[in-house]
């Protein structure tokens, strides 16, 4: 449904993709991850048409994005930003959260319904009357992908939504993400966080200096020393105490908590119960 | 003497009927790199303010308890004093660097302190070589990568000669490889200069195996104080929402199934330590 042929984009002189291919079906769940600068938010705003490629193409539902409008493929495709700041703008968070749901048109009824389906998702229902701007910056984070959720895109893509969340708002999120997947929506979420891309992406397209240098298994990309390492990448934790463990023959791919206690059970030649 | 002192501190903002950290007693001794964690809106970002002044000088609002930083009492101390003890590096660098050098930048504080010029230049070098900054010199802050800024945040505070370093989320905004450069500086300034360091972080995995104490804040108290090893180890830690690091995880798992380590691995290599510990003691009995 989103297919990525040989893309070329330039901001003035800086090259930022550097001949592109991806294809991503429908119901995915991919994290892109790289460095910064390697290319990742210039890639997704080409998703939505916010960019056209210089070179190649790039295809949404079958539609050349260089035929049709930001706003008809916003219709289809919602980029959540990294900073809210960049989106929010309504005086108060329902008007926000209603804002694209009017602009699309919707009946009355179906407005305030979705509206209130999004508040209540994501845990803002209380805080409706309230200005964007008087919120912390969890709780926008949480209005803006509210604001696309509310009119139900087919494709919702996230662009760093981790980054400056604690421990319990990364657990909400990747319950959303759940929740969507098992809505057959397409996850597209850019981040550098390796802990819980483990945890909840089969799929990873890495990129360095504006290419993908690897595309596929999680386990496989996360894994690969070679990989990590030229995307700035460091293991994830648990990866590490395999590789802590490899001349004890521990495998050197773990990922999971559970598979590194099943393993050093072995090692240690304790039964499981 | 302690370094840091709060009796009994509850402190309320203006305009706000709750307050946001309650009964808060902490003692912090010179030298020790303590890491302040806990869930957002708990009472970090103020703890950190009643540090350096800002609360009550800045901010108003009403300030119980006593504050002591280096003997002073916060209250009856102007923050320009305070500003010669405490240094402070907030999660947003580009809102604390505004000068056209990395050099005038580190240079600020001292230049203010009225030093002599010689003073001024020589704490400046220190301080960029301390932070391994000095090929940056004469780059503009704002060209720099956020890593990169952060570093110069903290020289600046440097080149003031503080006791004691607070630093509230640092690394929130950075990517993981430059958030490790910033965190092993941290380490490095506390074992090179015996600066106190205060540090409020969400990534424990990164920061629990060089800290000496983490303190755990919930609602606007202060929960758990203690040994990284001791606090991330309790069930509450996770209860409450912090992201304790998966090596402690696996071994919370692992003791369900009677493998008792001898201590709390706080990183992949300690794990390993711990096994070869538990296979030398099965062997010798």
């Amino acid at each position: 449904m989103i297919e990525v042929h040989d893309v070329w984009y330039s901001y003035d002189e800086v090259v930022a993709l550097r001949g592109v291919s991806l294809k991503i079906q429908p119901g995915e769940v991919v994290a892109i991850m790289g460095e910064n600068g390697a290319g990742k938010t210039t890639l997704i705003k080409h998703f939505n048409g916010l960019l056209k490629p210089d070179k190649g193409y790039v295809k949404v539902f079958g539609v050349d994005t260089r035929n049709a409008s930001v706003a008809e493929l916003s219709r289809r495709v919602g980029l959540v930003f990294q900073n809210p700041d960049h989106q929010l703008f309504a005086e108060t968070v329902e008007d926000e959260v209603a804002f694209a749901l009017k602009n699309f048109g919707f009946p009355k009824e179906v407005i305030e319904r979705r509206v209130k389906w999004a508040l209540k998702l994501l845990d803002l229902w209380e805080l409706r009357d309230q200005s964007p701007f008087a919120l912390s910056g969890g709780e926008r984070k949480r209005v803006a992908i509210a604001s696309i959720l509310s009119y139900d895109p087919d494709v919702i893509v996230f662009d760093e939504p981790t980054v400056g969340q604690d421990y319990a708002q990364k657990e909400r999120l990747a319950q959303l993400i759940k929740l969507l997947r098992s809505q057959l929506k397409t996850i597209i979420v850019v981040t550098h966080d390796v802990e819980f891309v483990a945890e909840n992406f089969p799929r990873v397209v890495l990129m360095s200096e504006g290419r993908v240098i690897a595309d596929g298994n999680t386990r496989r990309i996360l894994t690969s020393p070679e990989l990590l390492k030229k995307a700035r990448l460091t293991p994830p934790q648990i990866t590490q105490v395999a590789w802590e463990l490899s001349d004890f023959s521990v495998p050197r791919d773990l990922m999971w908590v559970s598979e590194a206690r099943d393993a050093i059970l072995r090692v240690l030649g304790v039964r499981g119960r | 003497m302690p370094i840091i002192e709060l009796r009994r501190v509850t402190y309320t903002y203006p305009g706000s009927n709750k307050p946001a950290i309650r009964n808060v007693d902490l003692v912090i001794e010179p030298g020790e790199y303590v890491v302040i964690t806990g869930p957002s809106g708990c009472g970090k970002t103020t703890l950190c303010r009643c540090l350096n002044g800002l609360i009550p000088h800045f901010y108003g609002g009403e300030l119980e308890g006593e504050v002591y930083v280096s003997g002073m009492s916060v209250k009856s101390t102007p923050t320009s004093k305070l500003a010669q003890i405490v240094g402070m590096v907030f999660q947003d660098p580009e809102s604390q660097l505004f000068l056209l050098t990395v050099e005038r930048e580190v240079a600020f504080g001292p230049e203010n302190l009225g030093l002599p010029r010689g003073e001024v230049r020589a704490r400046v070098e220190e301080a960029l070589n301390l932070v391994g900054i000095a090929h940056l010199r004469d780059r503009s802050p704002h060209e720099l990568s956020g890593g990169e800024q952060q570093k110069v945040a903290i020289a600046a505070c440097l080149s003031m000669k503080p006791k004691i370093l607070v630093l509230d989320e640092p690394t929130a905004n950075l990517d993981p490889e430059s958030a490790l450069h910033v965190l092993s500086l941290l380490s490095d300034l506390k074992n090179r200069l015996g600066v106190t360091i205060v540090l409020v972080e969400h990534r424990l995995e990164a920061v629990a195996p060089s800290a000496d104490r983490v303190i755990v804040m919930d609602k606007g108290e202060v929960i758990l104080d203690g040994a990284p090893r001791e606090v991330l180890s309790k069930q509450v830690v996770e209860a409450i929402g912090i992201g304790v690091p998966k090596v402690v995880k696996l071994y919370n798992e692992l003791r369900k199934y009677g493998v008792d380590f001898k201590f709390i691995p706080l990183s992949p290599s300690e794990v390993r330590k711990a096994i070869l510990e538990v296979m030398r003691s099965d062997r010798s009995s």
